[in-house]
């Protein structure tokens, strides 16, 4: 199940660069909420603070505190676990070119010692059925590899390989926006799929994407965060004057 | 106007045809080399090519027949000792470089070291390892030129590790770290294993560069005229022997030096084809 994620006076850096300003913002769990915003805007910083991935770049750096679930992630647990427990789909997909369909799905699993063969193929096929990609795959499993799947394949399979290791939020950076619009339009049916077991975060350039898979929606602009309410509202009648001329086309 | 246009399109298919013909060209002329010296090996070589050459040791001046088996034996026992001491120490240096070590004024020491070793005369080599190994032990061994090959590979392995291990995509790295691996795992089972055809070819460069060398085995494996199969004790290869027949004033032992030649080059060809097509047996559809 999904958990939410209270973020409390968070500012990250890259360098000198302040990208996120006093970041203060409640996730609600179960649900897919929305970033949006123009580009280098600090969304998809702000969603890399929320599995320490922001700390991977040696000169990035952030303070604040993260609630998971309850759980402190920056004061009492270490980046592995997190990175276990909230998993991401990255703009481009990524599946690891040199393994098959089957052990990019496993990787997760495999690499941090798992090796039962059964429990192995039971989950494979139960996340590759969760990304809508079973049908697709099933019987090149063993033959194929990942790199060998077309862009929304890929895609597909990079969130199965995220929800193989069991996490409890799912963070997506733009999972569309180098999709065609058929795998697009089945990305967004899995999003609003998977938010009955999992709490989503998207980050997305595209506002119509917004309106359709979240419920809740967030505008950040210059590393802060102008308006969080949901997503009727932020489109319909948003309380912030910036919010509105960004919404409506006159910026970004 | 429309005369223009069709001059101007039959310009184009000129240069067209003039740049595809260049490059014909020069494809030519980098192969060429490679193919007359082939082909002028097994014109010397394939005559005095028997079974005798595989499965008899030298005989004396004079005699007929006899082969280089001990040599092809002691040449296979000192790529094997140096591709063990070279293979692991280049790709470690290699992960060290590319992965653990980026940045830091240690890697750089250890780039630059690397690219100077490699500039070492093969025969500076062996006098190195003369000193370092030979006379400690008090005397010539097959064990001491296996370590003057393994150490002529780590550099050539060692930094054709490093590049490959460069060209692996950033998101690759992400999205194991992504999914809450530890660095180290994450480098040597995802990072290393999308690199490793690339690496396979580099230990194959280095193994291939060595197989051939004779500088650095003159002060330590020595040569042999007799079977030994050793570490011990000095060891024949097939460059040591090409060497002593070819310079030799016999005309047999001219025949066998240009045979031995046309073995050692079929035999460095049989082993790397050996390593590409059992490496490349578990490589699975589409993947790059």
């Amino acid at each position: 199940m999904g958990v939410g994620i209270e973020v409390a006076n968070l500012n990250a850096w890259y360098g000198t660069n302040h990208t996120l300003q006093d970041i203060d913002l409640n996730i609600p769990a179960n649900h897919a909420t929305a970033l949006i915003g123009p580009s280098g805007c600090g969304k998809s910083t702000f969603v890399r603070c929320l599995n320490r991935m922001h700390e991977t770049n040696p000169i990035a750096r952030v303070t604040g505190t993260v609630l998971i679930g309850g759980l402190d992630i920056y004061a009492d647990a270490k980046p592995v676990e997190i990175r276990r427990r909230v998993g991401m789909v990255f703009q481009r997909p990524n599946p690891f070119p040199t393994m098959s369909i089957y052990d990019n799905v496993a990787a997760g699993l495999k690499l941090n010692g798992y090796s039962n063969h059964h429990v192995l193929d039971e989950i494979v096929e139960k996340s590759l059925k969760n990304s809508a990609l079973w049908e697709e795959v099933k019987d090149d499993l063993k033959k194929k590899s990942g790199a060998s799947l077309s862009g929304g394949q890929q895609q597909r399979l990079c969130i199965a390989r995220a929800l193989a290791v069991d996490p409890e939020v799912l963070l997506m950076d733009e999972p569309a926006s180098a999709l065609d619009p058929v795998s697009t339009s089945k990305i967004e049916d899995l999003i609003f799929q998977l938010k009955s077991q999992y709490t989503i975060v998207i980050v997305t350039h595209n506002m119509q994407q917004a309106a359709r898979v979240a419920e809740k929606t967030g505008f950040f602009l210059n590393g802060r965060m102008v308006e969080f309410d949901s997503t009727h509202k932020i489109f319909t009648n948003p309380s912030d004057k910036r919010t509105e001329d960004y919404i409506t086309g006159r910026f970004g | 106007m429309r005369d223009e246009h069709q001059l101007r399109a039959k310009l184009r298919t000129l240069a067209d045809g003039a740049a595809t013909g260049l490059a014909v060209l020069a494809t030519v002329l980098v192969v060429a080399p490679l193919v007359a010296i082939f082909v002028y090996l097994v014109y010397k070589g394939s005559v005095s090519l028997n079974w005798a050459f595989f499965t008899h040791n030298p005989v004396p001046v004079g005699e007929v027949g006899g082969g280089m088996a001990n040599a092809i034996v002691g040449s296979a026992i000192l790529l094997g000792v140096g591709s063990l001491i070279g293979i692991p120490i280049g790709i470690a240096g290699g992960i060290f470089l590319a992965e653990f070590g980026r940045g830091t004024k240690l890697a750089n020491a250890i780039r630059f070291t690397a690219d100077v070793l490699n500039g070492v005369p093969s025969i500076v080599m062996g006098i190195a390892v003369y000193s370092l190994v030979v006379v400690p032990q008090g005397h010539f061994s097959a064990f001491s030129g296996g370590v003057a090959l393994g150490i002529m590979m780590i550099p050539t392995v060692c930094r054709t590790t490093e590049e490959m291990l460069l060209m692996v995509p950033h998101a690759v790295r992400e999205a194991a770290l992504a999914l809450g691996v530890p660095n180290w795992r994450s480098v040597l089972s995802i990072t290393v294993r999308t690199a490793s055809a690339g690496i396979i070819t580099g230990c194959m460069l280095a193994f291939a560069r060595v197989a051939g060398e004779t500088a650095p085995l003159i002060f330590t494996a020595f040569g042999n005229v007799g079977w030994s199969e050793k570490l011990s004790e000095p060891i024949a290869a097939l460059p040591l022997q090409i060497y002593v027949y070819a310079l030799s004033p016999y005309d047999e032992w001219h025949r066998l030096a240009w045979a031995g030649a046309l073995v050692l080059i079929v035999l460095i060809v049989l082993a790397v084809s050996l390593v590409r097509y059992v490496t490349s047996r578990g490589v699975l559809k589409g993947a790059s």
